[in-house]
């Protein structure tokens, strides 16, 4: 062990992990108390002598009902994880097999192909948006949630082929050989015995997409145009600010209460997520 | 029990197609190919397509040449959108590895409460970046913002900070949400890596004297390289092409001084409907992008031939 003298590791450790801890997590008391703050509270002059800007005497829910009973809000929050739950479920069942093929079998192009989703996975969506605007209407899908469940597995798929590869790959060949040994097909023991043993790899891969398609905007944003079939992104920023009126009460609240289910699920699956997180990028 | 030998089965049509390698790799690969060729291949054709015309909403336009490149470069907010998108990137990537390292560091290191603080410290990365900007904007607020309510109780200014109203600063603060979003992932990224290194290394060359710095110039850094590289190239794409933060942020004023190359091609393309001049400004993107995904494979092959 390095030994350290005790101020020393005030100076070094505490401080720093402290300052990191209150900057990191701000915003989001900031998001909490505005939301639970009166609005005489909110709309006072910066430099009032009474102003507890940090804490509020007389928290209120009325942000969290004007909220429901002027948006739709629920209605964006069930569309959001809707298409959220569908594409990670299309782009995992997609991934799955593809990363199967680009990590186990022998084919011609196989460099190639695999080069070629990692060079997608790299596509940012902000370079395509306006072709994709133009192919969506002329598939009929604009306004409707097959847009957005259709256009996310393009970043979704890549990035689960690239993670189950990387994990197809740590589990031992002999294992399959075993099971052909036995009798099974090359297909049979793809799914009966390969399949099974990649579910940590595969929870990672569907926590992430999950999260990266609740996170999802600029499609959410062109693709979808009547209030009741917008996501919780993209019904805050345009439903909540009229004209150029930001009702920053109610905007807190549906900020806040649009991260609460993301944050849930997170929650649960620190572990998966953070193996997730680290499998997207290695090489 | 004799078991009849799997040969003797007979297999139906379809179970003995998939047996072969290479039938069974296309049926498994077609789904995400064709998925990736209709919704990014072709888009991406028919983006060069439209940027070489004169097509607006409603009206199919004709091949203009390079004209909407022309008149992108000609045009002065598409210049300070061209810097800005630079200047961002390279800022913020320069924040979030130098934070995102010394983060990692910290949590490297054994302490109570380890996986609370680190779960904790990715909340900024998992909430949604349109909301937690939002947040950070209602900080900014040119009448009520808590900072500069914070800075005035601490007696270090006399009159309000212009966060947003001023567009230097405006794209300063940009470039701090954005540190202050994409430095987890640096971190927990970066901590991976660290976790991989055999702490003996560290004890050998504190006993050969090392201090602290040279312990990380000499023996941490070099071993993170890698990691770091890729983690760093991701970055650079995201944060070169990015567009939510800019547009809850600011959008892009005040007086279009804080526009990214994505915002302003959002502007043209969606807000004034001119799909060729704003399929060309995105494509202003492309080089870069392509650029710095090239070197990324590169540097790739290079490791895998080591």
């Amino acid at each position: 062990m390095v030994i350290e003298r005790r101020w020393k590791k005030w100076v070094y450790f505490y401080i720093p992990l402290t300052l990191f801890i209150i900057g990191t997590l701000f915003p989001f008391y900031w998001m909490l108390i505005t939301a639970v703050r009166p609005d005489h509270e909110l709309y006072r002059s910066w430099r009032a002598v009474t102003n507890t800007p940090f804490w509020t005497l007389q928290p209120t829910l009325a942000h969290v009902q004007d909220l429901l009973a002027r948006t739709t809000f629920p209605r964006w929050l069930w569309n959001t994880f809707f298409i959220a739950i569908v594409s990670t479920g299309i782009s995992l069942f997609c991934g799955l097999l593809a990363g199967y093929a680009l990590a186990r079998l022998r084919f011609p192009m196989a460099g190639m192909l695999g080069t070629s989703i990692f060079v997608t996975y790299l596509v940012p969506p902000t370079l395509l948006f306006i072709p994709l605007a133009d192919i969506i209407r002329n598939f009929h899908l604009g306004n409707t949630p097959w847009a957005l469940i259709l256009t996310y597995p393009t970043f979704l798929i890549p990035f689960c082929t690239w993670l189950l590869m990387g994990y197809f790959k740590t589990i031992p060949k002999e294992l399959e050989e075993c099971a052909r040994i036995d009798g099974a097909s090359r297909f049979g023991a793809m799914v009966r015995i390969i399949f099974p043993t990649a579910v940590p790899g595969i929870l990672s891969a569907g926590i992430f997409a999950f999260t990266l398609s609740w996170n999802e905007f600029i499609y959410a944003l062109i693709f979808l145009s009547s209030p009741e079939r917008k996501t919780v992104p993209v019904g805050v920023v345009s439903e909540l600010i009229r004209g150029d009126i930001y009702f920053w009460g109610q905007l807190m609240a549906g900020a806040l209460l649009g991260s609460v289910p993301v944050a849930f699920i997170y929650s649960f699956f620190v572990e998966h997520y953070v193996a997730g997180l680290t499998g997207s990028v290695k090489g | 029990m004799a078991l009849p030998s799997p040969r003797d089965v007979q297999q139906p049509v379809l179970a003995r197609f998939l047996d072969n390698e290479r039938a069974l790799a296309a049926v498994l690969l077609s789904p995400s190919v064709l998925i990736l060729a209709v919704f990014i291949a072709y888009p991406f054709v028919m983006g060069v397509w439209l940027s070489l015309s004169s097509t607006s909403v409603g009206n199919v336009g004709q091949f203009v040449g390079l004209k909407n490149f022309a008149k992108a470069w000609d045009d002065s907010i598409f210049q300070t959108a061209f810097r800005n998108t630079f200047f961002y990137t390279f800022w913020a990537t320069l924040f979030k590895l130098a934070l995102g390292m010394w983060l990692a560091l910290l949590l490297n290191r054994h302490f109570r409460g380890k996986r609370f603080v680190r779960a904790a410290m990715l909340l900024p990365f998992i909430i949604p970046t349109v909301l937690s900007t939002f947040a950070w904007r209602w900080m900014f607020d040119p009448t009520f913002s808590v900072l500069n309510w914070l800075l005035y109780k601490m007696g270090l200014i006399v009159t309000k900070l212009p966060f947003l109203s001023d567009g230097t600063w405006a794209l300063w603060c940009a470039i701090v949400v954005n540190t202050w979003r994409g430095m987890p992932f640096f971190a927990i990224t970066l901590l991976a890596g660290l976790q991989t290194i055999n702490p003996d290394l560290q004890e050998a060359a504190s006993l050969d004297g090392a201090n602290a710095w040279q312990r990380f110039w000499h023996v941490t850094w070099p071993l993170l390289k890698p990691v770091t590289i890729v983690v760093v190239v991701f970055s650079i794409i995201q944060t070169f092409s990015d567009f939510q933060l800019i547009y809850v942020l600011t959008g892009g004023g005040p007086a279009n001084s804080t526009h990214l190359v994505a915002t302003y091609a959002y502007q043209i393309g969606v807000g004034a409907g001119l799909l060729g001049e704003g399929a060309a400004i995105s494509l202003f993107m492309f080089p870069v992008l392509f650029a710095v995904v090239w070197i990324q494979l590169r540097y790739l092959r290079r490791l895998e031939g080591a």
